[in-house]
């Protein structure tokens, strides 16, 4: 659920270029601004929708939840955390996996979740991550991966950077199996996610504007104490700096997929 | 992080830290006592034994029992011993290998064919610089994405010819800047971890001091990891974490304590194999002991390695990081007494022998053990079978472990 980015009513104040959209429209179009283009962050389940062919989606796992590994505790207990994003969301994990159909073409989905604790990846999302890519390598079917995620999570310590190298494992025998992978960056890609699978898809699409990075630009800004470049850490910057292959609007998301697909040949 | 420059440079090279201080007084104690000794001719000999005996009771119940904090400290000590230090007195004939034929040659990451014991090997490691000059040239010891392309061209020379490859890490993190971005930093490391996941020859991993985030998880994906008694390997900096969680880098003690990334809490979580031991007081107290230790792991490590199959190394590896912290539930079919299982799980690891043995040994029998539980668990298999690996093993492993003692 949305709710953190379109407030209650009918209308809202589009925080790209301030002018007032008929929320339905704002549906209408993949949550995507008809006036600048702006494209608002997707929870899971409706990214799903989008993506997928109507029914089609079938998911795994999704009962997996992260345990408490640390027994963490900061301003609050990770357990808390836990169960809040869980109730806000909906969700169970930050990362939503299954079998679905893109215009008829069977795909292995894995879609994250901005909104469940920042989308960042602890044991549960290492391990649907690292099954879902390893069932489209015994299917001989293409992994879809849409990442959005501030990177790994600090509430599972050493255990969520640990994902990073279990994911890109099982990512590494799905192209010995010569699987095709395409990645998806939405807003934002960062840190451990963007240094793991993120960066690792045969095609690598990105929505526009989409945050993609590895370092905080705070963290940056402190190191360089200068003025970063405009357009810094965007996926047009990633794109002209050779990181991302093309940028795709959220409409043409589903043909640019499937395009893709069918000149891998599989 | 305090350092206290009290003067007695010839007894112990100088540098404590805060929490060293009742040490640092009690050597210059027993100091002033040998040179009053030596001036005024009296016997105080009875006095500096017990005194001394005292000494290496105090070192010893201190240097065991360190904090997270007191740790980072020990781990970023001036005087630690650094990657090239150890290269120096363990590797003979290092032959270093600069640039990645792309863009520079990073000098935070050093790379060298060398000889340990009987082994040739390739030898990848952090470098922060001995000096200010150095340290600036280093940029600490944060590599930047040409520094982790070279240590992966100098990995593939080394597959190329079948030579196993070394992993010595020391790094706050990889290098926060403009120009990694641009180079993709993130990439860089990607790319890194996939193709180690799938190096055709041994890979064995120590932290020596520092396992900084990313910045460390790009050369440190191998068949066996070791950190040394005294270092870290976290997610995030201490003061990052507390910066982001508690708003305010004050917390960094308490968020060091939170993450659990002592080398024994790393042990206890199956995350490490082995804690190399440190000389009493830490590596920079005597560094020639300290890299005896890690010569011996590196060299038993390697002999062991040596004798698998390639294919069979690389399904163990593949094997040992589909499973690495595989700390999660199936909500849906919790497995029964989770708490209780895993409470003796910790005990065990933390108690005797490698953590990899046990997971293979774990896993031998997690089919046995776990199928009585298949019938709990057989929602989740119907839906997919990856759910029936992943859970049942969470829950079995942990019996199979638990089930030798009782």
């Amino acid at each position: 659920m949305a709710k953190v980015e379109v407030p209650e009513g009918l209308w809202l104040r589009c925080k790209g270029c301030g002018e007032i959209i008929f929320k339905k429209v704002l549906e209408e179009r993949l949550r995507v601004c008809p006036e600048c283009g702006l494209h608002y962050r997707v929870d899971a389940r409706t990214r799903v929708q989008q993506l997928t062919d109507v029914g089609t989606f079938e998911e795994f796992n999704e009962g997996l939840v992260s345990t408490d590994p640390l027994s963490w505790k900061d301003q609050k207990t990770y357990r808390e955390r836990l169960s809040s994003a869980q109730r806000q969301t909906g969700l169970r994990e930050a990362v939503v996996t299954g079998k679905a159909y893109i215009k008829g073409r069977a795909v292995i989905l894995a879609v994250m979740d901005p909104f469940f604790v920042m989308g960042s990846m602890g044991a549960a999302v290492g391990e649907k991550v690292s099954a879902a890519v390893e069932k489209a390598t015994d299917l001989s079917i293409p992994v879809v991966i849409v990442t959005c995620s501030g990177g790994a999570r600090m509430q599972e310590g050493l255990v969520s950077l640990m994902q990073m190298a279990k994911t890109s494992a099982a990512i590494a025998r799905h192209d010995d199996e010569r699987g095709l992978y395409i990645t998806v960056m939405s807003d934002p890609t960062t840190a451990g996610v963007a240094a793991s699978y993120a960066s690792l898809g045969d095609v690598i699409l990105a929505e526009p504007k989409a945050m993609i990075g590895f370092a905080g630009p705070r963290v940056i800004w402190n190191t360089v104490k200068a003025e970063l470049p405009e357009g810094f850490q965007t996926a047009e910057f990633m794109k002209e700096h050779g990181f991302v292959d093309r940028i795709v609007d959220r409409a043409d998301l589903r043909s640019e997929i499937c395009r893709i697909i069918d000149y891998c040949g599989k | 992080m305090s350092i206290i420059l009290d003067g007695s440079t010839a007894l112990n090279g100088g540098n404590y830290l805060e929490f060293e201080r009742p040490l640092a007084k009690l050597e210059r104690q027993i100091e002033e006592l040998e040179a009053g000794q030596a001036t005024t001719g009296r016997d105080h000999s009875a006095m500096i034994r017990t005194m001394r005996s005292e000494l290496l009771g105090a070192r010893r119940k201190l240097y065991t029992r360190l904090d997270a904090w007191e740790t980072v400290q020990m781990a970023r000590h001036p005087k630690r011993p650094l990657v090239p230090d150890y290269l120096n007195l363990m590797v003979r004939d290092f032959c270093e290998l600069h640039g990645d034929r792309q863009f520079r040659d990073d000098r935070a990451i050093l790379t060298g064919f060398g000889r340990i014991g009987n082994f040739k090997c390739m030898f990848i490691g952090h470098n922060k610089g001995k000096d200010t000059k150095e340290r600036l040239e280093n940029c600490f010891g944060m590599a930047h994405p040409e520094g982790y392309r070279k240590a992966l061209a100098k990995m593939k020379l080394a597959e190329k010819f079948g030579v196993p490859v070394v992993c010595l890490i020391d790094t706050t993190g990889a290098y926060p800047g403009i120009g990694a971005e641009e180079r993709g930093i993130a990439q860089a490391i990607a790319v890194n971890i996939q193709e180690m996941s799938r190096l055709r020859v041994p890979i064995v991993c120590v932290v020596l001091s520092e396992g900084g985030s990313g910045g460390a998880l790009g050369i440190g994906v191998g068949d066996r990891m070791a950190i040394l008694e005294h270092a870290y390997y976290s997610v995030i900096s201490p003061e990052g974490c507390a910066a982001i969680l508690w708003k305010s880098g004050e917390f960094a003690s308490q968020a060091a304590k939170s993450l659990k990334f002592t080398a024994k809490d790393l042990k206890k979580l199956g995350l490490v194999d082995e804690v190399i031991k440190e000389p009493l007081g830490g590596a920079h107290r005597d560094p020639p002991v300290a890299a005896a230790n890690v010569e011996r792991f590196i060299v038993d490590t390697l002999r062991e390695l040596r004798r698998a199959k390639v294919e069979t190394l690389l399904k163990r590896r593949y094997r040992r990081w589909r499973d690495m912290g595989s700390f999660f539930v199936d909500a849906n079919n919790p497995p029964a007494k989770k708490t209780k299982a895993r409470a003796k799980d910790a005990g065990q690891n933390g108690s005797s022998g490698s953590a990899s043995k046990k997971a293979v040994a774990a896993k031998g029998g997690a089919s046995k053990a776990g199928a009585p539980k298949a019938g709990s668990t057989k929602n989740a298999a119907a839906r997919n079978g990856a759910t029936k690996n992943g859970a049942i093993k969470n829950g079995a492993a942990k019996k199979a472990v638990a089930a030798p003692r009782g």
